[in-house]
């Protein structure tokens, strides 16, 4: 059975344009199929809500001063944590492929924990340990820094609930890399650092930036983390998810999904711009 | 949305859905009829005493079983999955606004759902309270106290909370009386009132964490219920009540949902279960929650849990409930001006 689909596929394989697996047509109904129902009918829906708008009152929507300044906060705070998650998630990464350790493998499952925990109770669970009272808190408290309850704790809210998008990443990338490219770059005398951003860094660095990006794009939307530990005060730590949140309350479905809309054009344009430039950052690698 | 609106309540809110339905489907013990009752988030308690007190009526009167289910979340969310097609027989919440919009939106009820009950469809009452750290190290006594430079206070967002709403009306009920006429003086009040917010949380419960775990503010704006219900629960914190002498009416409006009770056959029950509440039985037990009920008799017996104060109607404040949404919750309303920097 299998060796008759296979042989004709093979045969045609060689020339342009044909495919290994057979039954392209069907799996690619199925695939848009879901697409439609999982992923743009939901948009379709969201538009329609901001369709009762027209063009002046969307742009009043989404260019109110408060909004405005909220969009500041969440692009700052999502940059800043996705670039943190970024250096730490990639150090991870390599620890958990690099070495052999006692316990390894829970800390390979612990790194998917945020993902599992609802993200209030994350959010809860930050607060209590940042706060000027609570285990972390009160030592930064003696330094002077204080994070819950202030743009800082945004940032601790997202990197917490977006660092295994890096780490998860990177980590296949990395356990494809043979080390012998490393040890063939050392015998040829480079230095740690030439062997770093020469040999492994040029590999790595699609994958780190799409983790970084996805980091990014879910740091914006992030909402049940961030609400706890933010303080939510006007022009300084009020997230673009509550200012949704609020339209909302409000019963203003045309506003929230408004100020939706440019979160998701917004994510939606830079993974579609990380994705073009990795294929050619790919071509370029492999010299096709 | 309400008092002790939190993601975390909508989730309990949600999870209580979810057994909800898992009980339709389940053989229960089937009663003689069953009603829901959709209501706000931290009502949970005082409505299964009351269901429990309720049924028991019901069977004497009518020889009927009933099995009353509670639906609990932000009532602003609540109210929406009513207009989304939850069946509910009836709804007690703890805004106005939120059962307005069934008639608005839906047209479930009728324009004047209002007086179809005694009080405005409001069988009990609360208001604005402060809890203040022991020994009350601020000396916090009244609202104008609250835009000291040296006070930080945490209340639930106004944008996203009754409760908090419902807190911004009373400084500015305050205002006007305070400064009567004087517009400037009034708004200047309330900016440092809102200033002096060092969190704002999306809802009454976790504005209480801040206050309470977190160790933030020097005083905690909220309900009296759930000030003195705070008080209860934790008796050795010494946190103190301060109930200021002017505040805000904060009805707790109930009304059953005309087109759903028609289609659920539960006219009579539903209705029979609201009335109920303006009962002695029933009042005595609202007031054992610390809510301020009608009942002349139930009112002597709780006359020194409830200080005598001037509880200002939204007419007074605002006009109206619409009138008060529009020109100060509303984006760009008078709450935004006052926020802006």
């Amino acid at each position: 059975m299998r060796a008759s689909l296979a042989s004709p596929a093979l045969a045609r394989n060689n020339k342009p344009g044909k495919r290994v697996l057979p039954g392209f047509a069907l799996s690619l109904g199925v695939s848009l199929l879901f697409i439609g129902l999982v992923l743009l009918l939901p948009l379709t829906g969201l538009v329609m809500q901001a369709a009762d708008m027209s063009w002046v009152q969307y742009w009043a929507v989404i260019s109110d001063e408060r909004v405005v300044a909220s969009y500041r906060v969440t692009l700052w705070a999502a940059a800043i944590a996705s670039v943190f998650n970024g250096v730490v998630g990639l150090l991870l990464a390599w620890v958990l492929v690099r070495y052999e350790f006692w316990g390894k493998r829970v800390v390979d499952a612990l790194m998917d924990l945020p993902f599992a925990l609802p993200t209030a109770v994350a959010g809860i669970t930050l607060a209590a340990l940042f706060s000027e009272g609570g285990w972390y808190g009160q030592l930064l408290a003696a330094v002077g820094i204080k994070v819950a309850f202030t743009p800082l704790g945004i940032i601790v809210a997202m990197s917490f609930t977006s660092l295994p998008f890096v780490v998860r990443t990177v980590q296949p990338v990395l356990e494809d890399l043979a080390p012998e490219d490393e040890e063939a770059a050392v015998s040829m005398g480079a230095s740690d650092w030439t062997v770093f951003h020469r040999v492994l860094f040029p590999a790595l660095w699609p994958a780190l930036l799409t983790g970084v990006a996805l980091s990014f794009t879910r740091s914006l939307g992030e909402f049940g983390a961030v609400i706890f530990i933010a303080g939510n005060m006007p022009y300084v730590s009020e997230i673009t998810s509550l200012m949704i949140f609020v339209r909302l309350q409000e019963y203003d479905y045309a506003a929230a999904s408004a100020i939706a809309s440019v979160v998701l054009i917004a994510s939606l344009v830079l993974l579609l711009a990380i994705n073009l430039w990795q294929a050619r950052y790919l071509r370029r690698l492999h010299g096709r | 949305m309400v008092s002790g609106f939190s993601v975390a309540g909508r989730l309990k809110g949600l999870v209580g859905m979810l057994a909800m339905s898992v009980g339709m489907v389940a053989p229960v013990q089937a009663a003689d009829q069953e009603i829901l009752n959709s209501s706000y988030d931290i009502a949970r308690e005082l409505f299964s005493a009351y269901n429990a007190e309720f049924s028991e009526y019901w069977q004497q009167e009518t020889g009927k079983s009933i099995e009353i289910k509670q639906s609990h979340g932000g009532s602003s969310r609540q109210a929406q999955a009513i207009l989304q097609g939850l069946r509910a027989d009836v709804v007690t919440y703890n805004q106005v606004t939120d059962v307005d919009i069934l008639q608005q939106r839906g047209k479930l009820i009728p324009v004047d759902w209002r007086e179809r009950l005694p009080n405005a469809s409001s069988p009990y009452y609360s208001t604005m309270a402060f809890l203040v750290r022991k020994g009350n190290p601020k000396h916090i006594q009244n609202w104008d106290d609250l835009a000291r430079e040296d006070v930080s206070s945490v209340m639930p967002n106004p944008k996203t909370s009754g409760n908090g709403r419902y807190s911004y009306l009373a400084a500015l009920g305050y205002a006007q009386k305070a400064y009567p006429g004087d517009e400037a003086k009034s708004d200047a009040y309330l900016k440092s009132f809102l200033g002096n917010v060092a969190v704002f949380d999306t809802g009454g419960r976790g504005a209480t964490t801040t206050f309470i775990e977190r160790g933030i503010g020097d005083v905690l704006l909220t309900f009296e219920s759930e000030v003195n219900n705070i008080v209860a629960q934790n008796p050795d914190a010494g946190f103190e009540v301060v109930v200021p002498k002017v505040s805000f009416l904060a009805e707790f409006p109930v009304t059953w949902i005309d087109r759903n009770v028609e289609r659920n056959g539960t006219e009579a029950v539903s209705k029979a279960y609201l009335e109920h509440l303006y009962g002695e039985p029933a009042q005595r037990l609202i007031a054992g929650f610390y809510y301020r009920v009608h009942n002349e008799t139930v009112k002597k017996e709780f006359a020194d849990k409830f200080p005598e104060l001037e509880l200002l109607p939204i007419e007074e404040i605002a006009g109206s409930w619409e009138n008060a949404m529009q020109v100060h919750f509303a984006s760009g309303g008078k709450l935004d001006q006052l926020q802006r920097r």
